[in-house]
């Protein structure tokens, strides 16, 4: 037990703590307000609080937990809304009222529930199990079966395992090794800091879909995969996490709301009970777990929020589920480093922040993938980090660091998003990494067309972009009628398919099938209207022709829909075309009988 | 009887910043009174606590402080503010003393200026639509109740006459509930808080106004209390009284420099331009104070003004508080210059909660379309502007010209109002169907079909 020293903000300096480690859990002061020891001098140590330290004062104790910081898992986990350091805030808010207070505990997950627990039949007693090891389930919901599994580092011989009810601390079995025996209840604990081992790493090979029309279809990610989605305030980065919160089609999402807005948080807690999974047809509530450290929470804890949310990710990854972790927003977090960083007075690197970031970030992103588990289950976490450069400057260390190791990149463009263009995703200058890996999953699934209209879709979007350049020189009228068709395409791709709204019931999802449905619908139409053009009709006939705004209005046709929509929508075209061809060649002829 | 100990004990004195020595037990945060030899009282608040010694900032001047005979005792209590309704009507400082001439405040209770952070889980999503009968706002930027929204202004733009226009006009639709205006003047001149009073008295809203105020020349370190005081009475007033409490900050970069001076005095490694790196985090810590608690009749709003520098909205005060506000409403110089009185640019301005305070049964289910559209080919029209720029207009085509004409109606009829006109949701939407009536019914891809078959007045 020490004695404080000093204090500045966030920072504590305590005397007399001979024997604390680093990264030990303490309790500061009377209070007992959680912290975290970053620094040992001597018998000196200096701590991160999670709480905000007004009122400490000097001579006041402090205490050591002797365990580094941790998170608790087991089942009733889902749906719960936690801060940064795992305290559940339903149970908060019981407790202390609207605003948080500080120095209160509370348990992570409801002790008293009871669960009906069913020990894996192939495991019998006297068995060994090792690590990782399932030994039963707790049917969480309705779709998620929460696997007990034996914690890491714990092996031996098991006993006593049955099924049965249980609650979290009850014993469900003992582990006996060289006379040292474990007790094993529903629930283990995790430090957040390290990340849990696994058996073997693979490559991705299926994209997470998103229903989000311009990520899959051009700047997929895969599960198990990385992406980032850096931007400027107003591009856009919140409503695309909760899109993809929403809609991804992953077994588990952990949405941590790192040094965000309370109301953005809110408005999920709000939604997500309500919205339905498209896969599962239940609320959304069930299969999300909610990190909120807000902008006004300690700044500590943010720091922390990010590990906390990986951690529970990677748990669920153990049990064989697809994880989808998003956080918002990493810079916040880097924020959190560098502030905590001048406190101890580190030398700083880039812009003030600690020479340690991009370690600390390649990390972080470093534990996404899709692995095989000690539990010999396949799970994936597939990790997405909105960042928030200052003034949208790509070229500062939180967003380079991040580069440096995501493989898809979301550019979020100030300028679409100002003329209400969203997802803001810039098409020319985002990538997707993961397109070659996940090719044979496409070609299996969506066949070779899909493939090819990607890859039209993105030279049309591409040399609009080109010739956009040029319009603006000389104005699209002298431009020859073969390049105005590809104008008048790439607007059609940008407006009818890239830009989705958020807001809207129908379009805030689109099925992949969907998807391929309406680019194939709009390169048909690029098709005929080539030849038309080739065959001498003007591009300006074409850009008049009515079945252009059943096209754009696609995105208002039901899922259930599609195919009589395509049949429809193609024989219009054609008529349309083939009527405008005529008209064509009639006037030729006439011209031909006047001259 | 409550027993302060005074020590003499001051070691150093440096700008705003006073260390006192011999002191072992300070707490974190405790306001300190500091007395001058000549009897004259300040109050400081400890930065910096050790076994040792105290830092403490002084609120207001360091003058006349010395080391010898000053004396210092600590309160044991962070910075607190008796509040009560009958701060309604009068005007205070940036400390939170009467400034009207009027009797202190016999309070009901006394609160931690720093307040709490709000459970995210306690929070009730915004979703009350406010009619500020401002098109630009109304129709484009929809602001609703306990948001946070942001002027992004430059020197010389007429932020104050929209601030005042807005608190002038606003209400919530069929809505009879007791309502206050808080106003913080962080900063500010003199002819710039008269203006408000002047306003506020013109149209009675100074019966429901509670005003704080830091002029330019009152300390500034003053200024980092004061939005403080602000919010903690509206919080008061929102949540324990259940009014719908209007809260205007202006000017926050004012207070962004205060708090820029006091790192700076405190030797901190500063972050971008000198702005000290934990600014998100205390900026975050007075936005955040707007919102709604759930099972609680009244709300806080804020409306903060934002002087941009040199008009550039990357600066980090700008740049930070768009990260934390729900949105920000950006005023143009060159719609200024174009005579277009409210100056509100569409692009570059967003309402984050615009969702969830439009639509039937709150504006009109035809709004968000309207909207997206009208940004769309406000969009557009820029586009054609800007071409027509190079090329001159007689080469545009003619869809361009038709956008062309489209820009020039839209700030004209739409975005231009009078100081005293109210628009009503309805007149604001049909004011934007009678323009987007000038465009083929076939562009209008943003609106869904059954609105624009409903709503589109041209051929």
């Amino acid at each position: 037990m020490g004695k404080i020293e000093r204090i500045s903000g966030p920072l504590v300096v305590a005397n007399g703590m001979l024997g604390a480690k680093m990264y030990d859990v303490v309790k500061v002061g009377d209070k007992g307000l959680v912290g975290e020891i970053i620094q040992l001098r001597k018998e000196k140590a200096v701590i991160q609080v999670y709480e905000d330290t007004t009122g400490l004062r000097p001579g006041e104790q402090v205490v050591s937990t002797d365990a580094p910081l941790s998170v608790e898992l087991g089942p009733g986990i889902l749906g719960n809304i936690y801060d940064g350091i795992q305290r559940p805030l339903e149970v908060l808010k019981a407790k202390s009222g609207s605003f948080i207070a500080r120095g209160i505990t509370a348990d992570a997950i409801d002790r008293g529930k009871k669960w009906k627990f069913n020990a894996e039949p192939k495991i019998k007693n006297g068995a060994t199990v090792g690590q990782g090891e399932i030994i039963g389930y707790v049917q969480e919901t309705e779709f998620i079966k929460h696997y007990i599994m034996v914690p890491a580092g714990v092996e031996g011989k098991i006993t006593g395992l049955k099924s049965g009810t249980f609650r979290l601390d009850d014993i469900i079995a003992k582990v006996d090794k060289a006379g040292k025996t474990h007790e094993l209840t529903l629930s283990q604990r995790r430090s957040v800091r390290r990340a849990n081992p696994y058996k073997r790493k693979f490559r991705a090979e299926e994209p997470l879909i998103t229903g989000q029309r311009i990520i899959d279809m051009l700047f997929p990610v895969a599960k198990g995969g990385t992406a980032a989605a850096p931007g400027p305030f107003g591009s856009g980065k919140t409503v695309i996490q909760h899109q993809l919160a929403k809609w991804s089609d992953a077994d588990i999402i952990v949405y941590v709301g790192c040094g965000e807005r309370g109301n953005e948080m809110t408005e999920v807690l709000t939604e997500f009970p309500e919205l339905k999974d498209p896969k599962t047809n239940r609320p959304l509530i069930e299969r999300t777990i909610l990190i909120a450290n807000t902008s006004n929470m300690p700044v500590a804890a943010r720091e922390a929020s990010v590990y906390t949310g990986i951690t529970i990710a990677e748990y669920f990854r153990d049990m064989g589920y697809s994880v989808a972790i998003l956080a918002d927003s990493t810079s916040r977090w880097a924020e959190a480093m560098r502030e905590i960083s001048a406190r101890l007075e580190e030398m700083p690197g880039e812009e003030g922040y600690p020479a340690y970031l991009p370690k600390r970030l390649a990390e972080y992103y470093e534990r996404s993938g899709k692995v095989e588990a000690l539990s010999e289950k396949i799970g994936s976490v597939t990790i997405v980090g909105a960042v928030s450069p200052p003034g949208g400057d790509l070229s500062e260390p939180v967003s380079q660091g991040t580069l440096r190791v995501v493989k898809t990149f979301w550019a979020l463009d100030f300028n679409l998003a100002s003329s209400r263009h969203f997802p803001s995703i810039n098409w020319l200058t985002s990538y997707s990494l993961y397109l070659d890996d996940l090719e044979p999953w496409y070609l299996q699934n969506y066949g070779e067309e899909f493939v090819a209209n990607r890859r039209e879709a993105m030279k049309i979007l591409q040399k609009e972009a080109e010739l956009k350049d040029i319009v603006q020189l000389v104005g699209a009228e002298a431009l020859p009628d073969e390049e105005r068709l590809v104008l008048e395409i790439g607007r059609m791709i940008r407006e009818d398919f890239l830009r989705q709204s958020a807001y809207d019931e129908l379009d805030a999802y689109t099925s992949l099938k969907k998807q391929a449905f309406m680019i194939a619908i709009m390169l048909y139409f690029r098709k005929r209207a080539h030849d038309a053009v080739v065959g001498g009709v003007g591009a300006d006939r074409i850009s008049k022709l009515k079945v252009r705004e059943q096209i754009s209005r696609m995105k208002e046709i039901k899922e259930g829909e599609i195919e009589q929509a395509q049949k429809r929508i193609k024989s219009e075209i054609d008529s349309e075309f083939d009527s405008l061809i005529d008209e064509y060649k009639e006037a030729v002829d006439k011209e031909k009988v006047v001259a | 009887m409550k027993f302060e100990v005074e020590y003499n004990t001051i070691e150093n004195v440096a700008g705003p910043l006073v260390v006192v020595g011999k002191i072992g037990n300070a707490k974190y945060n405790e306001i300190v009174k500091i007395k001058l030899r000549s009897g004259e009282e300040r109050l400081g608040q400890v930065l910096d606590t050790s076994d040792t010694n105290a830092v403490v900032q002084v609120f207001g001047p360091t003058d006349g402080i010395n080391i010898g005979d000053t004396s210092v005792s600590f309160l044991g209590e962070t910075f607190m503010i008796g509040v009560s309704e009958d701060m309604l009507g009068r005007v205070f400082d940036g400390q939170g003393r009467p400034r009207d001439g009027g009797a202190a405040i016999a309070y009901e209770q006394r609160k931690d200026i720093n307040g709490e952070p709000m459970n995210p889980a306690s929070r009730s999503y915004p979703s009350d639509f406010i009619e500020t009968g401002v098109s630009s706002i109304d129709g484009l930027d929809t602001l609703v109740r306990g948001q946070k929204l942001p002027i992004f202004s430059a020197s010389g733009l007429p932020h104050n006459q929209l601030v005042a226009q807005i608190t002038r006009q606003a209400n919530v639709k069929n809505s009879s509930e007791s309502f206050a205006v808080i106003f913080a003047g962080i900063g500010i001149t003199y002819d710039d808080y008269s203006y408000f009073e002047t306003e506020f008295r013109k149209t009675g809203a100074l019966k429901r106004a509670v005003a704080f105020i830091n002029l330019a020349d009152d300390p500034s370190i003053e200024r980092i209390i004061t939005p403080r005081l602000a919010l903690t009475t509206a919080e008061f007033l929102a949540y324990e009284k259940g009014m719908h409490v209007l809260v205007i900050l202006d000017d926050m970069t004012n207070y962004a420099e205060a708090l820029r001076e006091l790192s700076s005095a405190r030797e901190e490694v500063p972050g971008r331009r000198g702005y000290p790196g934990y600014m998100y985090t205390d900026l975050a810590s007075i936005y955040e104070r707007a919102g709604i608690i759930k099972g609680k009749k009244g709300s806080i709003t804020q409306l903060n003004i934002v002087t941009m520098p040199s008009d550039d909205v990357t600066h980090p005060i700008p740049d930070l508080t768009g990260y934390i506000t729900e949105g920000q409403i950006f005023l143009s110089r060159e719609l200024v210059n174009k005579g277009i009185y409210p100056p509100v640019q569409p692009i570059g301005s967003l309402s984050r909660l615009m969702g969830g305070g439009i639509g039937a049964g709150k504006t009109r289910e035809d709004h968000r379309g309207v909207a997206d559209q009208l940004y769309g080919s406000y969009a557009k029209a820029q586009d054609a502007k800007n071409l027509s720029a190079i090329v001159g207009v007689e080469a545009l085509s003619d869809t361009d010209k038709q956008y062309l004409r489209f820009g020039e109606e839209f700030e004209n009829k739409f975005l231009k109002q009078g100081f005293y006109e109210r628009r009503t949701i309805e007149e604001t939407l049909d004011l934007g169907w009678t323009l987007l009536s000038a465009l083929p019914k076939a562009d209008l891809t943003r609106i869904k079909k059954e609105f624009v078959d409903k709503y589109y007045k041209g051929k």
